[in-house]
């Protein structure tokens, strides 16, 4: 997990109480009220991703991929984002986050390929697991015609 | 992971544009 966030992160941390001024400083410009909240900034310092409270190390490590996804889906890299998003789904399959990465995964190749199919197939990939998820209901307006 | 400093954010902003990677910041409660 450490070698991973390294890899892919410039990771810094305020502590809310031996640090109180800049948490107030940072915790009111980024909105941040509860810890933990851990954000994943750009380089222009605009958030791109959002975890707050606890997680297990597979599921905290599974929402730091999809918030790589969303990061790169924002800067329109869609074959990134996909590529990100399947990485969830494909690593960490069994975690909350596997769904909504499912979905952004679907998205962004329909971004990059501009064909609809990208998404039924994520409609009919739905009906295979996670059926009973807001993704999937998210989702399902895309299979209307695909059967 | 970086303990933030006052002066550290032009200098995270700059890094994170040179190397391409995002900055991920932790607001904690935990030791340090």
């Amino acid at each position: 997990m450490a070698r991973f966030i390294e890899k892919h992160f410039l990771p810094a941390r305020v502590h809310v109480r031996e640090q109180a001024a800049e948490f107030k400083r940072l915790g009111e410009k980024y909105d941040a009220q509860w810890t933990p909240t851990i954000l994943l900034l750009d380089s222009q310092g605009e958030e791109q991703h959002r975890i707050e409270g606890f997680l297990p190390a597979d599921e905290f490590q599974a929402q730091l991929m999809l918030g790589l996804g969303h990061a790169a889906f924002h800067h329109r890299e869609w074959a990134q984002a996909e590529q990100w998003f399947r990485e969830v789904v494909k690593q960490f399959e069994h975690s909350d986050s596997a769904p909504e990465a499912l979905y952004w995964a679907g998205v962004a190749r329909y971004k990059c390929s501009g064909d609809g199919s990208a998404l039924a197939e994520t409609a009919r990939a739905f009906r295979d697991r996670w059926e009973d998820t807001s993704w999937a209901k998210k989702a399902s307006v895309w299979g209307a015609h695909s059967a | 992971m970086i303990g933030w400093r006052h002066d550290l954010e032009p200098f995270l902003l700059k890094e994170a544009q040179a190397r391409n990677l995002p900055i991920l910041l932790d607001f904690s409660a935990a030791p340090m």
